[in-house]
């Protein structure tokens, strides 16, 4: 990040000298191939499951399948926009599973209360992305502390299971909309809104550019500070919203019930076609992941393979995806 | 009670009759799904046994037409509650559920209810209403744990408590029967407790750690898959050995065998037996042959004492656990809480 040098003339050195046009091609295929590797790899899932269990194929199979990728989703999404500014995020799953007690004990009794806790929540994540800037300290290190400090807080608000969501959320979450499930119209609007704002907005270019340049965007004027201060406040905002959709759906609470979000999330912005560095994400890729590590446990579970084989199976799902995605980034990165 | 053996003899009538008439027909097309969350320990390795053993036959004599076993990989709530949706997508007639959280999988459980799927947890229970729960009286076989260590040392005791997982529902629901037990028997002290994670290494590491800080301790009270470790941690620190009260477990039995042997050690040992898989099948199966049942039903504890030591351990394999076999007509013995 603090390169001496802006590496300004790394990108494709030779690119700007003689292109031939089908090099030019072959490198257009390769960048379609990866963009629709996440939609490919679901669509071939989801056909999977269609011809083993064609009840899967309604208004009530495809809500039934979805409706817990929506949490998912919002945290893939809160991840990705940490991962935008080359950090990681090992407090989402604590962080969501702390807003769902909230949500749960606090919201429901006091209901201002809670919102102004949930505010607070957000507030705490963009104060983090101020001191992990200001400081310059590991992302890694310091959300792994509040991963900590989240899950203590949903213990001391809810020492053994229990709670209740609020009414008016666990009617919000079961809404059928005409058409297509309230789970799939989620998670089509998640995407498009958040590809609006990130790739087509002059914001997102900034937000996206702090990522991929951090020096060319200060050198521009714009502040690094307020950047990683949006991003993360945006990040806490979506956290919220998938421990409020999370908690609708289950109507009650546990101090553990999201810890596996953490590295669900991860996975999903990566199966998604997003990079670890270089602010290189995307957001409809993003929630295509994230449906697509939902899909894969369902499908396991519909083809009915013995309970000792399906956590090495669904493993052996996410690796097959990412060596795809490798081998497209290889084709991508061959200069002929 | 006259009744009561009566409607036992009926039932047992009507399921020797039941081959030659069209009763049992009325399951035969059904499926059954269980959904496990966690299969790592020997507990739960006898339990999905037990549900195989029962189920194959089952399904061999033609009372159920299927029952496939589902574990989820991490044992959280949320991979469970996808677990069940899916469940209720495969058609299944009635899901028998052992559960990661007693309340986060509510959500689910409502919509295989909605669904018209009958709904029955068991050992780690959910908190629904429409779903049914077969569990152990972890509150009482404290108790009884309690009073037998009151009959042990009627002077009096120092008693160290080991404790399961910190904020799982069944750890709370023992450690109040302990409570409950020293209330009622103010002679018996408990002088410290630690979280033994139902684990034997992390008990012994954990009893290793406080017992330098404790008075003599004459006798500690476990949950089970920890007393090994606690004797080990007891011998290690050269202390005198207490009654250590056990969970049913192989090793522990065996140990507690070389001690009588050798010693004249005396000890109890008191656990839910995993083939309560097996009793929540049965009562998934009557519940679908369109029996009436109390949605709170309470299964026996199995308990070890010195003289049946010796015939539980027979037979009983390395790492097993000391299980009972239900089949059918224990189902009709089951009482409610409220009847206790």
């Amino acid at each position: 990040m603090n390169a001496p040098q802006p590496m300004t003339l790394k990108p494709q050195p030779q690119a700007s000298g003689a292109v031939t046009p089908a090099a030019a091609r072959a490198v257009n295929r390769a960048r379609l191939l990866r963009n629709a590797l996440p939609a490919v790899s679901l669509i071939v899932l989801l056909a999977t499951i269609f011809i083993m269990q064609p009840r899967a194929m309604s208004y009530m199979g495809m809500n039934l399948m979805l409706n817990l990728a929506v949490p998912i989703a919002l945290a893939t999404i809160a991840q990705m926009l940490i991962i935008t500014v080359n950090d990681l995020d090992l407090s989402l799953g604590s962080f969501i599973s702390f807003v769902a007690c909230v949500a749960a004990t606090l919201l429901n009794d006091h209901p201002l209360l809670g919102c102004l806790a949930l505010v607070g929540c957000v507030a705490v994540y963009a104060l983090l992305g101020a001191l992990i800037h200001i400081r310059q300290l590991p992302a890694i290190v310091v959300t792994l502390g509040m991963s900590f400090i989240w899950v203590g807080g949903a213990v001391l608000l809810l020492p053994a299971p229990g709670g209740s969501a609020p009414q008016w959320l666990q009617a919000l979450v079961k809404i059928k909309t005409p058409l297509l499930p309230f789970a799939v119209v989620m998670c089509v609007v998640l995407a498009v809104a958040v590809h609006l704002f990130l790739m087509r907005s002059t914001w997102g270019v900034v937000l996206r550019g702090a990522g991929g340049n951090p020096l060319a965007i200060a050198k521009a004027g714009w502040s690094l500070l307020k950047i990683k201060v949006t991003l993360y406040a945006m990040a806490g905002t979506f956290g919220v919203l998938s421990g409020l959709f999370l908690v609708g759906l289950t109507t009650s609470a546990d101090a553990n019930m999201a810890l596996r979000y953490t590295l669900l999330s991860i996975a999903g912005v990566i199966l998604g076609g997003g990079e670890f560095t270089g602010g290189r994400v995307s957001p409809v890729g993003a929630v295509l992941g994230a449906l697509t590590l939902v899909l894969a446990g369902s499908l396991l579970s519909f083809i009915r393979i013995s309970p000792d084989w399906q956590i090495g199976a669904q493993g052996a799902i996410l690796i097959l995806v990412l060596a795809l995605r490798t081998a497209v980034n290889r084709l991508e990165a061959r200069p002929t | 009670m006259e009744r009561f053996t009566l409607r036992c003899a009926l039932l047992s009538t009507a399921l020797l009759l039941a081959p030659f008439t069209s009763a049992q027909a009325d399951t035969a097309d059904k499926t059954i799904a269980l959904s496990n969350n966690y299969a790592g320990n020997s507990w739960r390795q006898s339990m999905l046994t037990s549900w195989q053993q029962t189920t194959d036959q089952a399904v061999k004599t033609g009372i159920i037409s299927g029952a496939d076993s589902f574990t989820t990989g991490e044992n959280q709530a949320t991979e469970q509650a996808a677990q069940i949706q899916n469940l209720i997508l495969q058609g299944y007639n009635a899901i028998v559920i052992n559960a990661a959280s007693p309340t986060a999988l509510n959500g689910a459980v409502k919509q295989a209810c909605d669904a018209g799927i009958i709904v029955v947890s068991f050992d780690g229970i959910v908190t629904e209403p429409c779903a049914y729960r077969v569990s152990m009286d972890f509150k009482q076989s404290s108790i009884d744990v309690m009073d037998y260590l009151a009959k042990r040392f009627p002077q009096g005791a120092n008693v160290l408590e080991v404790r399961g997982l910190a904020g799982v529902s069944v750890d709370d629901t023992i450690h109040s029967g302990i409570v409950a037990g020293a209330q009622k028997h103010p002679q018996l002290k408990i002088v410290g407790a630690v979280n033994g994670n139902w684990s034997q290494t992390v008990a012994q590491k954990a009893v290793a750690g406080i017992l330098p800080s404790l008075p003599k301790v004459d006798a500690v009270v476990t949950q089970g898959d920890d007393g090994f470790g606690v004797a080990q941690a007891f011998i290690a620190a050269g202390r005198p050995l207490p009654v250590i009260i056990f969970g049913n477990r192989e090793e522990e039995l065996a140990w507690w065998k070389k001690q009588k042997d050798a010693t004249g050690y005396e000890s109890f040992s008191i656990s839910s037996a995993p083939s309560i898989a097996s009793l929540a099948f049965w009562v998934a199966q009557q519940l679908l042959d369109g029996k009436q049942m109390p949605h709170d039903l309470l299964s026996p504890a199995i308990s070890v004492s010195q003289d049946t030591l010796e015939s539980s351990l027979k037979g009983l394999e390395k790492g097993g656990i000391v299980s009972h076999v239900y089949s059918v007509d224990d189902v009709a013995q089951l009482k409610s809480p409220v009847a206790h």
